[in-house]
């Protein structure tokens, strides 16, 4: 009889431990795909990416004189500003390519310099006025179809990929034509293209021009939002993590503010948008696009994570703390002021720092309350028109440069290094200051 | 400059309730000394300071406010004898016009460069309200704060419960702090609510619900085809449920099965390192998932499709789903994670007793066991993948298509909001009203869905503690 059985169980073993190995294939497979995931998704935006930090520079030898600028050495620094540098720019690209007649042609000449190369040149004029009246030799930023090109090494000699070589994919994709490569592969052999690493990312604002666009505005604006939101959701949030943990009684209020915490922590994030246009921005007439709105809803937004971890963090000081206290004549309030708050800062610094990383990346509701708004100024208080940094990378993800798209993953990666910063530095608090009763 | 006299009261209104608190200290102390010293009073010396202090600060804060929340009506009011009749024979349009015209004078101090004498006088008797009105503001705060701070001073002696009314003061304010979660809800569902009830003033709730038609340009003269715009929302709904449906059909095998593995055959140690890197997933903002979707793998399935024949919209619905689907797998793992190893060991002990293979344990005993909890995750998962909007903006399309086909463009509800929304717009037109009503129909699913899954979780969690 038992032999039986055992014989049947056998016969099934093989099989069942093929079962076994499979399922646990199945689950090394589903982590191996999630963290693959999140490799490409990185990967790619690292990628597309850095190029941004770089930016490509022409040598081009620039005649400085009264001719070319139409004014003199010596005037002042506001009438120097005011100089025809463009006028300078393009007499130095003409005299380059002599054999550049047709006026089209010239407009496609100079189009591969940025346009705001002849600010930088006005500023080295104001600098330099030993040199007027000289030709010198400058490095100036190119546009960014071009600065495209040689920044990825591309071969210029290679089709542009439309008409016939539409789809061969060895051809390049480039709004310039073919004059426009002939003469940028001339500044190639003669070695006048230079790559270098640029800051013009982190020191510009916002701008038509993806070579000149910069995520200076929007990093403060993010700045000013997230001050907004911390000086309005950690003190509000401690103080009802505290009422409810230490001093709520048992009843109907209690219940009905609890579960109101819990179904706002899943509310999704565009209602939060919905409720300030409504209340906010047509009701109460704030300001438009200003970080204190954002603040606001971001901080309505983020009030019940930092709630749930904070009550959390004043749960785990253990009971005989608080008996302690009231022991030697405390109060209730000086036992949570004195001891038990005390003892749970570093739980709720922890789940503060984690909200506000929630915050920062956030885009939906900031949507709804105008920050959409393209900000080439860097704002000056919380009540000026500004962006975040999420919102920017929105906005250049839509722009149809393709140059833009090296800017949206660099501001990405920036806005990805904050929230490392950040959520590292609650790992470490945590870490530093845990402590086990 | 109006904002500006606020800030100073304030800042004036603070250094007084310091002062306050300073005086009503010192003034302890000597009522100590007369009283046979500090064991003879009711509190600390502190605490009579800060009652002081609040008797100093809140009074004079509140008035501030109110004063503040009611000024604008009563100048408005006062104001409006000195309008000309003709133009409030003219319609509340030209009213407001002109009390434009007139704000921007006096605001930009500019009275003169206003022509007309008229609005002039009234630019003048407007610019005399507002100075009378903050000096008013001024007067009244500062007095109050002054005499109701010596009344309370004069009050300090040691039979005085200091102690006992500053803590019911902070005790109320706790309240009032965590009583803003109830506010906040209540905002949200009368902003909705009260929109969305003027839009279904104008077009019909069950054309709303039930049309299949979704076309929200309202032209601008009225005898115009399509004049009204057709608000019917069912392909937005199917647009998102099918986009959620295939971030689902990602998550739910990925993440429950990563969640198994974490919870059941990995090594410490390997959990502690991929945890964390699973958790990063949810921790990447919504708009970088956009980005990817629409810039990297809505391009990979359009080459993948054309290459074996098939036609794929650019802004497919399935670029959205799957990145959606990625986003949301952490939040499937982490959720199942936790309900996965609360189930008892104990059980497990008797399923391998009996001989059962690991996986046979698994498939049988506990996840039986944690069912309840995982759908209970996959519930918060969904509600998630509905309420989802930058993915879906960014990937997802702007028509509305009744489909089922992923790889067709659809549109979503979030998607419509933010359309809808976003740029300049009149309030009170029927297309912006329309995004309130999608607002509330998210609302209410997704708190549908939260409500049901909070349920079964919480009486999974009592089952076995």
């Amino acid at each position: 009889m038992s032999d039986e059985t055992t014989q049947r169980v056998r016969a099934t073993l093989k099989k069942r431990y093929l079962k076994e190995k499979l399922f646990r294939g199945f689950g090394i497979t589903a982590i191996a795909a999630s963290l693959g995931f999140l490799v490409i998704l990185l990967g790619s935006i690292i990628y597309k990416g850095m190029p941004a930090f770089q930016a490509t520079y022409l040598k081009v030898d620039i005649t400085l004189n009264e001719d070319t600028l139409g004014v003199g050495g010596t005037v002042s620094d506001a009438e120097m500003q005011g100089a025809n540098f463009s006028g300078a720019i393009k007499s130095a690209m003409r005299d380059r390519f002599p054999d550049v007649k047709k006026r089209k042609a010239k407009k496609n000449l100079y189009a591969l310099v940025s346009s705001g190369a002849e600010y930088a040149l006005a500023e080295y004029m104001i600098n330099n006025r030993e040199q007027f009246g000289q030709t010198v030799s400058l490095w100036l930023l190119a546009d960014d179809e071009a600065d495209a090109l040689i920044k990825r090494n591309k071969d210029l000699s290679k089709p542009i990929r439309r008409g016939e070589f539409k789809n061969d994919s060895s051809a390049l994709v480039t709004r310039l034509n073919k004059d426009q490569l002939g003469w940028l592969q001339s500044f190639k052999d003669a070695g006048d293209t230079d790559v270098r690493i640029s800051s013009t990312f982190f020191t510009n604002g916002n701008s038509r021009e993806p070579e000149q666009a910069g995520i200076r505005a929007a990093l403060v604006g993010s700045a000013y939002t997230l001050l907004i939101t911390f000086a309005l959701s950690f003190p509000i949030a401690v103080a009802a993590a505290i009422y409810l943990e230490e001093f709520a009684p048992q009843n109907r209020w209690t219940d009905l503010v609890e579960v109101n915490i819990n179904n706002l922590a899943a509310v999704p994030s565009i209602v939060f948008g919905l409720l300030g246009l409504a209340v906010f921005i047509n009701y109460l007439q704030l300001p438009r696009s200003a970080p204190v709105v954002g603040g606001v809803v971001l901080s309505l937004m983020t009030l019940p994570t930092i709630i749930i971890s904070s009550r959390a963090a004043l749960k785990a000081v253990p009971p005989s703390i608080r008996e302690a206290a009231r022991g030697l004549g405390a109060s209730p309030v000086q036992v949570v002021t004195h001891h038990v708050l005390p003892l749970a800062m570093p739980g709720i610094l922890t789940g503060t720092i984690i909200g506000l990383a929630q915050a920062l990346g956030e885009t939906a509701p900031l949507l709804m309350i105008g920050m959409v708004a393209f900000i080439v100024d860097i704002p000056g208080s919380v009540t000026d028109p500004s962006t975040v940094l999420p919102v920017q990378v929105f906005l250049w993800a839509d722009a149809p440069e393709r140059a833009f798209t090296e800017r949206t993953s660099a501001a990405i990666m920036v806005l990805l290094a904050f929230l490392i910063v950040m959520n590292l530095a609650a790992v470490l608090l945590r870490k530093k200051f845990e402590r086990r009763w | 400059m109006e904002s500006l006299s606020v800030t100073h009261l304030t800042i004036v209104i603070l250094l007084l309730t310091f002062l306050y608190f300073l005086f009503g200290r010192h003034r302890a102390y000597s009522v100590a000394k007369t009283n046979g010293g500090l064991k003879g009073m009711h509190s600390l010396p502190s605490h009579y300071g800060t009652l002081v202090a609040l008797w100093c600060a809140i009074p004079a804060l509140l008035i501030m406010v109110l004063w503040k929340l009611f000024e604008p009506a009563v100048v408005d009011s006062l104001l409006a004898s000195s309008i000309p009749d003709a133009i409030h024979a003219q319609g509340e349009k030209s009213v407001s016009l002109y009390r434009n015209e007139i704000n921007n004078a006096v605001d930009s101090g500019k009275i003169d460069s206003l022509l007309d004498p008229v609005k002039q006088a009234t630019a003048t008797r407007l610019d005399g309200l507002q100075k009378n009105a903050t000096l008013g503001l001024f007067v009244l705060v500062l007095c109050t704060a002054i005499v109701l701070g010596v009344l309370a001073l004069k009050r300090i002696t040691p039979k005085l419960t200091a102690r006992h009314r500053v803590e019911a003061v902070i005790k109320g304010f706790l309240l009032l702090c965590a009583s803003i979660a109830i506010l906040t809800t209540l905002g949200i569902v009368l902003s909705v609510l009260f929109e969305s009830i003027r839009f279904f003033g104008q077009v019909n709730i069950f054309d709303f619900v039930t049309g299949v038609k979704w076309s929200p340009q309202t032209a601008i003269r009225t005898d115009q085809v399509g004049s009204t715009g057709s608000f019917g929302a069912v392909p937005l709904f199917t647009g998102t449920l099918l986009i959620s449906l295939i971030a689902m059909i990602v998550a739910v095998p990925f993440g429950l099965m990563s969640a198994i593995y974490l919870a059941e055959y990995a090594s410490p140690r390997m959990r502690a390192i991929v945890k964390p890197l699973l958790e990063m997933l949810a921790g990447i903002p919504t708009v970088v998932y956009g980005v990817f979707a629409a810039l990297t793998v809505a391009p990979i399935i359009k080459d993948i499709g054309q290459s074996v024949g098939l036609s794929v919209a650019s802004e497919s619905a399935l670029a959205a789903g799957l990145v959606m689907g990625i986003m949301i797998i952490p939040f499937v793992s982490s959720l199942s994670d936790d309900v996965i190893t609360a189930v008892p060991q104990s059980m497990r002990d008797g399923s391998f007793g009996l001989g059962a293979t690991h996986s046979e344990t698994i498939r049988k005993v506990v996840i039986p066991a944690a069912l309840p909890g995982i759908v209970g995750g996959v519930l918060l998962a969904a509600s998630r993948a509905i309420g989802e909007t930058m993915i879906v903006v960014m990937a997802a399309g702007l028509a509305a298509n009744l489909t089922a086909n992923p790889l067709e463009a659809v549109t979503t509800v979030t998607v419509q909001i933010v359309t809808l929304l976003t740029g300049d717009q009149e309030f009170d037109s029927a297309k912006t009203l329309a995004a309130f009503a999608l607002g509330l129909m998210l609302f209410v699913a997704t708190l549908i869905l939260n409500v049901i899954a909070l349920i079964v979780v919480r009486r999974y969690r009592e089952q076995y503690e």
